[in-house]
């Protein structure tokens, strides 16, 4: 009988069990199976005092390392912020008219405090860095942020891990948005808003189609973003086709590969505030994402109004994914490979995830974007980039995490 | 006794020619479990989900502890009814205690995050499961039972007066099909109501108050399970031969348990000889005889 000291005392009183256990008394998964079954499970309401013991012990050990859990990853995330802040800072000297990081931080502090004059940027330099890099450094954290930010969103409410934030034809639409104002001589201001409004007409068209034949179904909603996304590409054709070919079609063009070198400062505040508040709602329903990512019937189950979560969530990556599309063009595979990137860090729970993919996509995008204009002696167009590097890295990914979700 | 599931004559279909449940009646009283049994395509499911609100009956009323789930708003509805769905999994690497916490959603607002209180009740549901060792792996990974008990303990958190389960022994081995059973009647003991599809009529017999029989969306026989549970029903329900055979363990009442009526026909103990299978049958039947 010593085999069975490890036995709770309530099972080896009944003759049934003992037998059974001294059977076979090294096998561990009777022995496990039946500490799973054997223990009492008094009610929520009256515990017995032994439970509670048990219970109160174990969550004090829990708390302890929560708290613990806690502390690394709070210093976790102070890293993030501050490669990211150290990549912004190399990001304004790197280019063709370079400027030293020592002298940018110099001339940072200059603003605040009186120093030597030396300290201070010539003209020249104070030039570039406002007119041209601090505005496109700042739109390529921002549409990288807002990229990969809704497609984790996206992957999340899907619940598939292989879906983009243009999945819903946003992308499209805004590019006919955008392609229809070229051809019409429209512009640049008027270009960005016909591209905002395109890239949402995309998304309302998709989601009405799904209202209309598949009663919201989550199935038909994509589907119907597949068939909204063709229409758009046909209508762009279309709109290349009739352009012509020495001075609109090349805009259409080049519009159509993505990048950030025709933005200005003044461009980006109305962009910045309503990426911003999308921002801020996802975050606010984060939980109730978390568990519509577990399991929709689950979710429902468990109280959630789902028809208010997918509006909130809809409503906001759809406005964030049509602001940035229209400031940088069509960028794709930041809002695929940044969500991913980010789940095997933190993990699935929606709060983590949204933040890792914004960090971690300002940075991407950055990155890239440094790269774009400093590799060659012209500029390679962003969009193009960000596939050429996304693929092979999704791949990698692909290989890494295959277990977790396929 | 209150009455914690009251259905009164509810009908549920997809359209006008696809009736899936037919003025079913049902009641389950405080500290009961109730066996819902039926052939597959019986309503089992479809019944479970108008309980739970992720379905919309066309005519009758659904009390649940005397609220009308028509007037109620999903979060209420949810403090009311927990649900073990049937076998389920995550696409993404949630861990164990990430589900677990989920439980204590109906009582937190749109914007909240679950408290370190929630995750710390999350935990000790799972430790009082006997699973609290894997509350950080990741639930897609764990074994059926293990998720099947996570997500039990997910209800659990949900301190909901009653429980619905649908199927929960369906994918589980033998001993964990015991082991949940137990805790269900634990559960039932402390004064929940239970109500829970099976395949099993040995479950109803063995475990249950109650017990209704379902059949093309209608209730044939409900009422306490060692009246409704015949060989006669059974065999009716099913299609096959069924008995119902007294057992005793020892030092106790003899209980019925339902077996299959028929067996499986053993080639070597039949007097006519099989002559289709072209095996070499001789010396093993002379061997028999002798």
């Amino acid at each position: 009988m010593t085999e069975n000291d490890e036995v709770p005392a309530e099972t080896t009183q009944e003759p049934f069990s003992k037998k059974t256990l001294t059977v076979e008394p090294s096998s561990s998964k009777v022995v496990r199976d039946y500490k799973l079954i054997g223990r009492p499970i008094s009610s929520i309401q009256s515990q017995e005092p032994s439970t509670t013991e048990v219970v109160r012990e174990s969550t004090e050990i829990e708390g302890g390392r929560e708290s613990h859990a806690r502390i690394r990853r709070v210093s976790y995330w102070g890293l993030a912020v501050v490669a990211l802040i150290i990549l912004i800072v190399l990001s304004l000297g790197w280019g063709r008219y370079s400027l030293s990081p020592l002298g940018l931080v110099r001339a940072a502090v200059a603003v605040f405090v009186p120093t030597p004059a030396s300290w201070h940027l010539s003209a020249a330099q104070e030039t570039v860095l406002m007119q041209v890099r601090i505005p496109r450094i700042f739109a390529a954290v921002v549409v990288g942020a807002a990229l990969s930010g809704s497609g984790s969103a996206y992957q999340s409410m899907f619940r598939n891990p292989l879906v983009a934030p243009d999945i819903l034809g946003v992308s499209a639409g805004a590019g006919f948005g955008a392609s229809l104002a070229i051809l019409l001589n429209f512009p640049f201001s008027v270009i960005q808003l016909m591209a905002f409004v395109g890239g949402l007409i995309g998304v309302t068209l998709s989601i009405g189609i799904a209202q209309f034949v598949g009663r919201g179904s989550t199935v038909v909603l994509v589907l119907a973003g597949l068939v909204v996304s063709a229409l758009a590409q046909a209508l762009i054709s279309m709109t290349q086709y009739f352009s012509d070919p020495e001075t609109t079609l090349p805009r259409i063009t080049f519009w159509l590969l993505g990048g950030l070198d025709s933005v200005t400062a003044s461009s980006l505040w109305l962009p910045t505030i309503l990426v911003a508040v999308c921002v801020v709602i996802l975050y606010a329903i984060s939980w109730p994402i978390t568990v519509l990512a577990a399991g929709e019937d689950e979710a429902r189950s468990l109280g959630i109004d789902r028809r208010l979560v997918w509006g909130l969530v809809l409503t906001a990556t759809t406005l964030m994914t049509a602001t940035v599309v229209s400031v940088a063009g069509i960028i794709g595979w930041v809002g695929l490979v940044v969500p991913h990137l980010a789940r095997s860090i933190v993990g699935p729970s929606f709060h983590r995830l949204l933040l890792a993919s914004l960090l971690i996509g300002a940075g991407f995008l950055l990155a890239v974007d440094d790269l774009g204009r400093s590799a060659s002696s012209i500029e390679l167009p962003l969009g193009v980039l960000t596939a050429v590097i996304g693929a092979p890295f999704f791949v990698a990914l692909l290989a890494k995490a295959r277990h977790q979700w396929l | 006794m209150a009455l914690n599931i009251d259905i009164a004559e509810l009908s549920f279909s997809f359209g006008p020619m696809s009736h899936r449940l037919r003025e079913v009646s049902l009641e389950v009283a405080e500290g009961e479990l109730c066996c819902l049994l039926g052939p597959n395509g019986a309503g089992k499911t479809t019944l479970i989900r108008c309980l739970i609100g992720l379905l919309t009956p066309q005519s009758g009323t659904l009390r649940i502890a005397g609220h009308d789930t028509a007037d109620l708003a999903p979060r209420q509805l949810a403090r009311l009814v927990a649900y073990v769905p049937q076998n389920t999994t995550t696409v993404f690497p949630f861990t164990a205690l990430d589900i677990a916490v989920m439980g204590r959603t109906p009582h937190m607002r749109i914007t909240d995050r679950p408290s370190v209180g929630d995750r710390k009740a999350a935990q000790g549901m799972l430790d009082r499961l006997g699973i609290g060792h894997l509350a950080r792996r990741s639930f897609a990974q764990l074994s059926g039972g293990e998720r099947q008990l996570t997500m039990l303990a997910r209800a659990l958190v949900q301190e909901a007066p009653v429980l619905v389960l649908d199927e929960p022994t369906a994918a589980l081995d033998y001993g964990n099909e015991v082991g949940i059973l137990q805790v269900v009647s634990e559960l039932v003991s402390d004064g929940r109501s239970v109500l829970m599809t099976t395949h099993q009529p040995n479950h109803a017999l063995m475990w249950a108050d109650r017990a209704v029989l379902m059949r093309d969306g209608s209730v044939v026989a409900s009422g306490q399970a060692d009246d409704v549970i015949t060989a006669e029903r059974l065999c009716h329900l099913y299609n096959v031969p069924i008995q119902l055979v007294s057992a005793s363990m020892q030092g106790s009442q003899p209980e019925l348990i339902c077996m299959p009526a028929v067996r499986r026909v053993r080639r070597d103990l039949r007097d006519t000889p099989n002559h289709d299978t072209g095996l070499p049958e001789e010396g093993v039947r002379d061997e028999v005889r002798e």
